[in-house]
Protein backbone atom coordinates (compact mmCIF):
# COMPACT_ATOMS: atom_id res chain seq x y z
CA UNK A 1 0.00 0.00 0.00
CA UNK A 2 1.14 3.54 -0.63
CA UNK A 3 0.65 5.11 2.79
CA UNK A 4 0.41 2.31 5.33
CA UNK A 5 3.14 -0.30 5.40
CA UNK A 6 2.35 -3.99 5.87
CA UNK A 7 3.46 -3.69 9.51
CA UNK A 8 0.90 -0.92 10.07
CA UNK A 9 3.37 1.96 10.19
CA UNK A 10 2.76 5.02 8.06
CA UNK A 11 5.17 5.75 5.22
CA UNK A 12 6.72 9.20 5.30
CA UNK A 13 4.38 10.31 2.54
CA UNK A 14 1.44 8.72 4.36
CA UNK A 15 2.31 10.56 7.55
CA UNK A 16 2.53 13.87 5.70
CA UNK A 17 -0.83 13.33 4.08
CA UNK A 18 -2.59 12.18 7.23
CA UNK A 19 -1.14 15.13 9.11
CA UNK A 20 -2.57 17.40 6.41
CA UNK A 21 -5.99 16.09 7.44
CA UNK A 22 -5.61 16.91 11.12
CA UNK A 23 -8.34 19.44 10.45
CA UNK A 24 -11.22 18.42 8.17
CA UNK A 25 -10.14 18.72 4.55
CA UNK A 26 -11.02 17.80 0.99
CA UNK A 27 -8.84 15.68 -1.31
CA UNK A 28 -8.04 18.79 -3.32
CA UNK A 29 -6.87 20.67 -0.21
CA UNK A 30 -4.65 17.76 0.88
CA UNK A 31 -3.07 17.50 -2.57
CA UNK A 32 -2.37 21.21 -2.56
CA UNK A 33 -0.92 21.27 0.93
CA UNK A 34 1.29 18.24 0.32
CA UNK A 35 2.22 19.42 -3.19
CA UNK A 36 1.22 16.08 -4.62
CA UNK A 37 -0.96 15.27 -7.63
CA UNK A 38 -4.65 14.86 -6.84
CA UNK A 39 -4.63 11.16 -7.74
CA UNK A 40 -2.11 10.53 -4.94
CA UNK A 41 -4.34 12.27 -2.40
CA UNK A 42 -7.42 10.33 -3.54
CA UNK A 43 -5.56 7.03 -3.37
CA UNK A 44 -4.18 7.83 0.10
CA UNK A 45 -7.57 8.91 1.41
CA UNK A 46 -9.12 5.65 0.24
CA UNK A 47 -6.43 3.76 2.12
CA UNK A 48 -7.00 5.85 5.26
CA UNK A 49 -10.75 5.28 5.01
CA UNK A 50 -10.25 1.53 4.75
CA UNK A 51 -7.99 1.63 7.83
CA UNK A 52 -10.64 3.76 9.59
CA UNK A 53 -8.19 6.58 10.16
CA UNK A 54 -10.60 8.94 8.40
CA UNK A 55 -14.33 9.36 7.97
CA UNK A 56 -16.13 11.03 5.09
CA UNK A 57 -18.93 13.53 5.28
CA UNK A 58 -19.87 14.86 1.86
CA UNK A 59 -16.64 15.84 0.14
CA UNK A 60 -14.82 16.47 3.42
CA UNK A 61 -12.73 14.01 5.40
CA UNK A 62 -12.44 14.01 9.19
CA UNK A 63 -9.79 12.28 11.25
CA UNK A 64 -11.05 9.58 13.59
CA UNK A 65 -9.75 8.90 17.10
CA UNK A 66 -7.82 6.01 15.54
CA UNK A 67 -6.23 8.43 13.08
CA UNK A 68 -5.17 10.77 15.88
CA UNK A 69 -3.75 7.81 17.78
CA UNK A 70 -1.82 6.70 14.70
CA UNK A 71 -0.19 10.11 14.33
CA UNK A 72 0.52 10.61 18.01
CA UNK A 73 1.71 7.07 18.60
CA UNK B 1 -1.39 -21.25 -36.36
CA UNK B 2 -4.02 -18.51 -35.95
CA UNK B 3 -6.60 -21.09 -34.94
CA UNK B 4 -4.22 -22.51 -32.34
CA UNK B 5 -3.72 -19.04 -30.87
CA UNK B 6 -7.47 -18.43 -30.79
CA UNK B 7 -8.17 -21.76 -29.08
CA UNK B 8 -5.56 -21.22 -26.40
CA UNK B 9 -6.58 -17.67 -25.59
CA UNK B 10 -10.31 -18.16 -25.52
CA UNK B 11 -12.68 -15.49 -26.75
CA UNK B 12 -11.00 -12.12 -27.30
CA UNK B 13 -12.11 -9.37 -24.93
CA UNK B 14 -13.73 -6.33 -26.51
CA UNK B 15 -11.02 -3.77 -27.05
CA UNK B 16 -11.46 -0.21 -25.83
CA UNK B 17 -12.50 2.31 -28.45
CA UNK B 18 -11.76 5.96 -28.98
CA UNK B 19 -14.60 8.15 -27.80
CA UNK B 20 -15.90 5.64 -25.26
CA UNK B 21 -15.36 5.60 -21.48
CA UNK B 22 -11.97 4.10 -20.60
CA UNK B 23 -12.52 0.77 -18.81
CA UNK B 24 -12.42 1.35 -15.03
CA UNK B 25 -9.98 -0.59 -12.87
CA UNK B 26 -8.26 -0.76 -9.51
CA UNK B 27 -4.65 -1.92 -9.50
CA UNK B 28 -1.62 -2.33 -7.26
CA UNK B 29 1.08 0.13 -8.30
CA UNK B 30 4.47 1.28 -7.11
CA UNK B 31 2.64 4.17 -5.39
CA UNK B 32 -0.06 2.04 -3.75
CA UNK B 33 -3.50 0.98 -4.90
CA UNK B 34 -4.84 3.27 -7.60
CA UNK B 35 -8.19 3.42 -9.37
CA UNK B 36 -8.68 4.95 -12.79
CA UNK B 37 -11.22 7.26 -11.16
CA UNK B 38 -8.43 8.80 -9.05
CA UNK B 39 -7.33 10.66 -12.20
CA UNK B 40 -10.71 12.30 -12.77
CA UNK B 41 -10.12 15.96 -13.61
CA UNK B 42 -6.72 15.40 -15.20
CA UNK B 43 -5.51 13.82 -18.41
CA UNK B 44 -3.83 10.44 -18.11
CA UNK B 45 -1.33 8.63 -20.30
CA UNK B 46 -1.62 4.95 -19.45
CA UNK B 47 1.15 3.01 -21.14
CA UNK B 48 2.33 -0.57 -21.08
CA UNK B 49 5.79 -2.01 -21.60
CA UNK B 50 6.81 -5.64 -22.23
CA UNK B 51 8.98 -6.32 -19.20
CA UNK B 52 11.12 -4.76 -16.48
CA UNK B 53 14.92 -4.91 -16.77
CA UNK B 54 14.90 -4.97 -20.57
CA UNK B 55 16.85 -2.42 -22.61
CA UNK B 56 14.24 -0.84 -24.87
CA UNK B 57 11.79 -0.52 -21.97
CA UNK B 58 14.49 1.11 -19.87
CA UNK B 59 15.12 3.74 -22.56
CA UNK B 60 11.37 4.36 -22.68
CA UNK B 61 11.03 4.76 -18.92
CA UNK B 62 13.88 7.25 -18.90
CA UNK B 63 12.22 9.12 -21.79
CA UNK B 64 8.79 9.12 -20.11
CA UNK B 65 10.28 10.32 -16.83
CA UNK B 66 11.97 13.17 -18.70
CA UNK B 67 8.68 14.49 -20.14
CA UNK B 68 6.78 14.19 -16.85
CA UNK B 69 7.29 17.82 -15.82
CA UNK B 70 6.10 19.07 -19.19
CA UNK B 71 3.09 16.77 -19.01
CA UNK B 72 2.24 18.09 -15.54
CA UNK B 73 2.09 21.59 -17.00
CA UNK B 74 -0.57 20.18 -19.35
CA UNK B 75 -2.54 18.73 -16.40
CA UNK B 76 -1.49 15.26 -17.55
CA UNK B 77 -0.35 12.33 -15.43
CA UNK B 78 1.58 9.21 -16.44
CA UNK B 79 1.04 5.61 -15.39
CA UNK B 80 3.01 2.57 -16.61
CA UNK B 81 2.03 -1.11 -16.64
CA UNK B 82 3.56 -4.50 -17.25
CA UNK B 83 2.97 -8.10 -16.30
CA UNK B 84 5.62 -8.01 -13.60
CA UNK B 85 5.49 -8.15 -9.81
CA UNK B 86 5.50 -5.09 -7.62
CA UNK B 87 8.95 -6.18 -6.34
CA UNK B 88 10.35 -6.31 -9.89
CA UNK B 89 8.94 -2.83 -10.56
CA UNK B 90 10.48 -1.43 -7.36
CA UNK B 91 13.86 -3.01 -8.13
CA UNK B 92 13.83 -1.77 -11.72
CA UNK B 93 12.81 1.78 -10.83
CA UNK B 94 15.58 1.87 -8.21
CA UNK B 95 18.03 0.51 -10.79
CA UNK B 96 17.04 3.21 -13.30
CA UNK B 97 17.70 5.85 -10.67
CA UNK B 98 21.10 4.32 -9.84
CA UNK B 99 22.29 3.65 -13.39
CA UNK B 100 20.69 6.51 -15.32
CA UNK B 101 20.23 9.15 -12.60
CA UNK B 102 16.56 9.45 -13.53
CA UNK B 103 13.81 9.35 -10.93
CA UNK B 104 10.65 7.51 -11.98
CA UNK B 105 7.98 9.13 -9.84
CA UNK B 106 4.89 8.05 -11.79
CA UNK B 107 3.02 4.90 -10.69
CA UNK B 108 3.65 1.57 -12.41
CA UNK B 109 0.94 -1.09 -12.32
CA UNK B 110 1.99 -4.63 -11.34
CA UNK B 111 -0.51 -6.46 -13.53
CA UNK B 112 0.47 -10.03 -12.71
CA UNK B 113 -3.10 -11.30 -13.12
CA UNK B 114 -3.33 -9.40 -16.47
CA UNK B 115 -6.64 -7.85 -15.54
CA UNK B 116 -5.85 -4.34 -16.80
CA UNK B 117 -3.82 -5.63 -19.76
CA UNK B 118 -6.78 -7.74 -20.88
CA UNK B 119 -9.26 -4.93 -20.31
CA UNK B 120 -7.25 -2.63 -22.57
CA UNK B 121 -6.15 -5.19 -25.17
CA UNK B 122 -2.48 -4.75 -24.38
CA UNK B 123 -1.49 -8.35 -25.07
CA UNK B 124 -0.93 -9.30 -28.70
CA UNK B 125 -0.75 -13.12 -28.67
CA UNK B 126 0.75 -13.19 -32.17
CA UNK B 127 3.73 -11.28 -30.79
CA UNK B 128 3.96 -12.51 -27.19
CA UNK B 129 1.64 -14.30 -24.80
CA UNK B 130 3.55 -13.29 -21.70
CA UNK B 131 4.29 -9.63 -22.30
CA UNK B 132 2.26 -6.50 -23.01
CA UNK B 133 3.01 -4.66 -26.24
CA UNK B 134 4.02 -1.00 -26.18
CA UNK B 135 0.57 0.56 -25.89
CA UNK B 136 -0.38 4.13 -25.07
CA UNK B 137 -3.87 5.23 -24.05
CA UNK B 138 -4.67 8.90 -23.69
CA UNK B 139 -7.62 9.41 -21.35
CA UNK B 140 -9.21 12.82 -20.86
CA UNK B 141 -10.33 14.46 -17.57
CA UNK B 142 -13.84 13.01 -18.00
CA UNK B 143 -12.49 9.45 -18.31
CA UNK B 144 -13.06 9.20 -22.06
CA UNK B 145 -10.48 7.35 -24.15
CA UNK B 146 -9.21 9.89 -26.66
CA UNK B 147 -6.30 8.20 -28.44
CA UNK B 148 -4.49 4.88 -28.66
CA UNK B 149 -1.04 4.00 -29.98
CA UNK B 150 0.27 0.44 -30.34
CA UNK B 151 3.93 -0.30 -31.01
CA UNK B 152 5.58 -3.72 -31.32
CA UNK B 153 8.06 -5.12 -28.81
CA UNK B 154 11.04 -4.18 -30.94
CA UNK B 155 10.35 -0.47 -31.37
CA UNK B 156 10.69 2.14 -28.64
CA UNK B 157 8.11 4.90 -28.61
CA UNK B 158 8.65 8.58 -29.40
CA UNK B 159 7.75 10.62 -26.31
CA UNK B 160 7.83 13.87 -28.30
CA UNK B 161 4.97 12.47 -30.36
CA UNK B 162 3.05 11.62 -27.19
CA UNK B 163 3.50 15.20 -25.95
CA UNK B 164 2.41 16.49 -29.35
CA UNK B 165 -0.66 14.26 -29.24
CA UNK B 166 -1.75 15.57 -25.82
CA UNK B 167 -1.23 19.17 -26.95
CA UNK B 168 -3.20 18.51 -30.15
CA UNK B 169 -6.12 16.95 -28.25
CA UNK B 170 -6.20 19.80 -25.76
CA UNK B 171 -6.09 22.35 -28.59
CA UNK B 172 -8.99 20.57 -30.28
CA UNK B 173 -11.02 20.69 -27.06
CA UNK B 174 -10.25 24.31 -26.36
CA UNK B 175 -10.85 25.72 -29.84
CA UNK B 176 -13.13 23.15 -31.56
CA UNK B 177 -10.67 22.64 -34.39
CA UNK B 178 -8.68 19.76 -35.88
CA UNK B 179 -4.92 19.58 -36.31
CA UNK B 180 -3.21 18.74 -39.62
CA UNK B 181 -0.41 16.25 -40.28
CA UNK B 182 2.77 17.00 -38.35
CA UNK B 183 1.06 19.88 -36.52
CA UNK B 184 3.07 21.53 -33.80
CA UNK B 185 1.83 24.04 -31.22
CA UNK B 186 1.78 27.49 -32.87
CA UNK B 187 0.99 26.11 -36.34
CA UNK B 188 -2.30 26.86 -38.09
CA UNK B 189 -5.20 24.55 -37.33
CA UNK B 190 -7.95 23.10 -39.49
CA UNK B 191 -11.42 24.62 -39.33
CA UNK B 192 -14.00 21.81 -39.36
CA UNK B 193 -15.45 21.45 -42.85
CA UNK B 194 -18.97 22.79 -43.39
CA UNK B 195 -21.71 20.19 -43.38
CA UNK B 196 -24.37 21.88 -45.46
CA UNK B 197 -24.41 23.39 -48.95
CA UNK B 198 -25.30 26.77 -47.50
CA UNK B 199 -22.38 26.68 -45.05
CA UNK B 200 -20.04 25.52 -47.85
CA UNK B 201 -21.10 28.48 -50.00
CA UNK B 202 -20.43 30.87 -47.11
CA UNK B 203 -17.14 29.34 -45.97
CA UNK B 204 -14.88 31.08 -48.49
CA UNK B 205 -16.10 34.48 -47.32
CA UNK B 206 -15.47 33.80 -43.63
CA UNK B 207 -11.89 35.09 -43.60
CA UNK B 208 -10.05 31.79 -43.18
CA UNK B 209 -6.97 30.72 -45.12
CA UNK B 210 -8.78 28.41 -47.57
CA UNK B 211 -7.61 26.21 -50.45
CA UNK B 212 -11.21 25.31 -51.12
CA UNK B 213 -14.52 25.27 -49.23
CA UNK B 214 -13.62 22.04 -47.39
CA UNK B 215 -9.97 22.91 -46.63
CA UNK B 216 -9.57 25.98 -44.47
CA UNK B 217 -7.03 26.83 -41.82
CA UNK B 218 -6.73 29.54 -39.22
CA UNK B 219 -4.18 30.74 -36.68
CA UNK B 220 -5.01 30.58 -33.00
Amino acid sequence: MGCIQPDGLLTRCGETMLLAMWNPATAEAVAKECRLPLFRARSAIREFLEARLLEKQGETYFMTAKGVEKLEG
Amino acid sequence: MEEVIREQDGPSPRLPRIGEPAPPFEAETTLGTIQLEDFKGSWLILFSHPADFTPVCTTEFVAFAKIQDELRKLNTELMGLSIDSIYAHIAWVRNIEERFSVSVSFPVIADLDRKVATLYGMIMPGESRTETSRCVFVIDPNGTLRAMIYYPLTTGRNTDEILRLVKALQTTDEHTVATPANWQPGDSVIVPAPRTQEAAAERLAEGYDCKDWYFCKKSL
